[in-house]
């Protein structure tokens, strides 16, 4: 698959980033030769082959549901970039 | 400690060494942890394997344990060691950084379930460990913070992404630490720096407290002196926990019972693949060929087989690994923690200047390579053929280790390479992953002993490849090929 400017710049836009325009010619030539690598996957008939997500038969774990202790309020809000009466500060959302 | 004329300082020895020191009342904890923070103090400058030292908090707890012993408390067999974590495990009150600006300062609120583990041992933090952002690379180059050197050769890498785990166990700079291998980032590093590391079996070390990169292939392992230790630090950390709900819930063995001088009868197979693909450096095969004469020699049945998926390892990983990192690596977004740009106009704009501000080169590249492999058009092109190309890798090993007890080969393509030599060119950068990444992808045990050094005086490692949960065999080969070689013994001189 061909990789354009055009596709970088709506994964960038999907992915949640601002690309500088040096990002976006690099990553344009650099994400081509990537894909076009991978595409070698393409030489192997897979058909009738099952994915596997996981290596393990995994199965949901359930819980009872406990009340248990949790972690501090006050140590939780420690690592917030902006923080205000106890809660985490962001710009406004709704006008 | 004397030894053939030469004073051995404490920091050089082994944790069973420093073990039988601190039971004969010849060292105490405290002087081994002062041991090790000198040599820090002496040789962190020129390898730079710490993002963080925790001095004072150390010695606390060197004094502590000492305490307990003095008392004739029992305390466990890794009671009193000076060890190190990959900045990537969460320690309660310590910095977590990941080597990115984005978790710059990053203050967990809990511990990582192997960090409880191994301070419910007595074992001394000295600090967190550099690695590559969010582990993502081979090199360490790609930490945010700074570079680390490979102590063999200041010039070359420690390899990546657990660089700053092997570099500190290899100049002494702590007992034993762990890293953590997505996609060969325990055992290319070890063979790199000249020390065993261990990928453990998927699921048998719990991830909870691991910063998630894929967490598919994600697990915590001990890189250590020698395999002795390895198994002792795997006895500590290994178990159930009902906080990874990926967790295996089955009895795990004493893995120092598997310390067994003996290969008699073992099988072991060899991809011919592996030994005889293309790119592979020629003093690298010399090396691991010489060791299966040793294994040989020993009474092991050595053969060649086929192992034809190997060459469509990368990309699968690549996929794979890119696809799941997008996903774990979209909660940040500048708003409960982690890195908050200044400048934004709304908060679509806080999430993507922060993002973009907040990581670097190669996790924005991954991201992006993961975004493009899941999103709408292209998801059954790349990430579900990468997942069903995963069953014909898993398939292979199956039916490998139908006829062998373990599968043996070479860890790297090559030994260290020079600082900045490959840093420019992100997929040379991937294929020398070709060795290491079928292990993940198909959730083996893949253990790493020395077993020999190029014409340049860098280390070469061996890679022993398991059974699901059969690290037991792996420890019984590795040890066998230690007590049988010198390899191990020998230490970088910085």
């Amino acid at each position: 698959m061909k990789i354009t400017r055009e596709t970088i710049e709506h994964v960038a836009q999907l992915a949640r980033l601002n690309l500088t325009e040096a990002e976006i010619v690099k990553l344009t030539s650099e994400m081509g030769n990537i894909i076009s690598y991978v595409d070698k996957l393409n030489e192997l008939d897979t058909s009738d082959i099952q994915p596997t997500a996981h290596v393990m038969p995994l199965k949901n774990v359930f819980r009872d549901d406990e009340v248990k202790e949790s972690f501090d309020r006050e140590k939780l809000l420690a690592n917030a970039p902006s923080k205000e009466n106890g809660c985490v500060k962001v710009p406004k959302v709704v006008e | 400690m004397n030894s053939g004329g030469r004073i051995v300082e404490l920091f050089e020895l082994t944790a069973h060494e420093l073990k039988d020191l601190l039971n004969n009342k010849k060292a105490s904890a405290v002087e081994i942890t002062q041991s090790v923070l000198d040599r820090i103090q002496n040789v962190e400058e020129k390898v730079g394997s710490y993002i963080t030292v925790c001095k004072d908090e150390a010695l606390n707890r060197a004094k502590a344990v000492q305490e307990k012993i003095d008392k004739g408390e029992s305390i466990s067999l890794l009671g009193g060691i000076p060890m190190a974590l990959k900045d990537n495990i969460c320690t309660e009150g310590v910095k977590t950084t990941c080597a990115s600006n984005m978790l710059n300062n990053f203050i967990p609120p809990y511990n990582a379930t192997v960090a409880k583990k191994l301070y419910e041992a007595d074992t001394v933090l000295v600090g967190k460990l550099n690695l590559d952002e969010f582990a993502m690379g081979g090199s360490t180059e790609n930490s945010y913070f700074k570079k680390t050197c490979n102590p063999w050769d200041l010039e070359r890498v420690p390899g990546g992404s657990s660089g700053g785990s092997a570099a500190c166990v290899a100049a002494g700079e702590a007992v034993f630490a762990l890293g953590s291998d997505t996609g060969g980032s325990i055992r290319q590093p070890a063979s790199f720096c000249g020390v065993v590391g261990l990928k453990p079996t998927y699921g048998s070390i719990s991830r909870y407290g691991l910063v998630a990169f894929a967490s598919s292939l994600d697990q915590i392992g001990p890189l250590t002196k020698d395999v002795t230790d390895c198994a002792l630090v795997m006895n500590a950390i290994c178990g159930h926990d009902p906080m990874d709900s990926t967790s295996i819930n089955s009895g795990y063995p004493d893995f120092t019972k598997a310390l067994i001088n003996d290969v008699k009868g073992m099988k072991i197979g060899i991809p011919k693949e592996y030994l005889h693909g293309e790119g592979l450096n020629s003093e690298v095969k010399n090396a691991v060929i010489n060791a299966v004469e040793v294994l040989k020699k020993l009474g092991a049945e050595c053969e060649e087989f086929s192992l034809p998926i190997t060459e469509y390892a990368i990309p699968a990983y690549y996929i794979i690994s890119s696809a799941e990192a997008s996903s774990n690596l979209a909660r940040y977004d500048g708003v409960k923690y982690g890195y908050r740009a200044e400048k934004f106009t709304d908060l679509l704009d806080l999430y993507k200047q922060s993002r973009s501000e907040g990581f670097g080169t190669e996790v924005k590249r991954r991201i992006m390579l993961g975004t493009y492999a899941l999103s709408s058009g292209y998801y059954d092109a790349y990430y579900k053929k990468a997942l069903q190309v995963r069953t014909l890798i898993k398939n292979g090993f199956d039916e490998a280790f139908s006829k062998y007890d373990l599968v043996l080969g070479p860890t790297a393509p090559s030994t260290a390479y020079k600082i900045g030599e490959k840093i420019d060119d992100p997929l040379e950068m991937y294929l020398g992953d070709i060795f290491t990444v079928s292990v993940n992808i198909a959730g083996l045990p893949g253990l790493v002993v020395p077993c020999g050094f190029d014409s340049n005086k860098l280390p070469i490692g061996l890679q022993l490849i398991g059974k699901p949960l059969d690290e037991s065999t792996l420890i019984r080969v590795g040890y066998t090929f230690e007590q049988n070689t010198e390899y191990h013994k020998l230490r970088a001189k910085i």
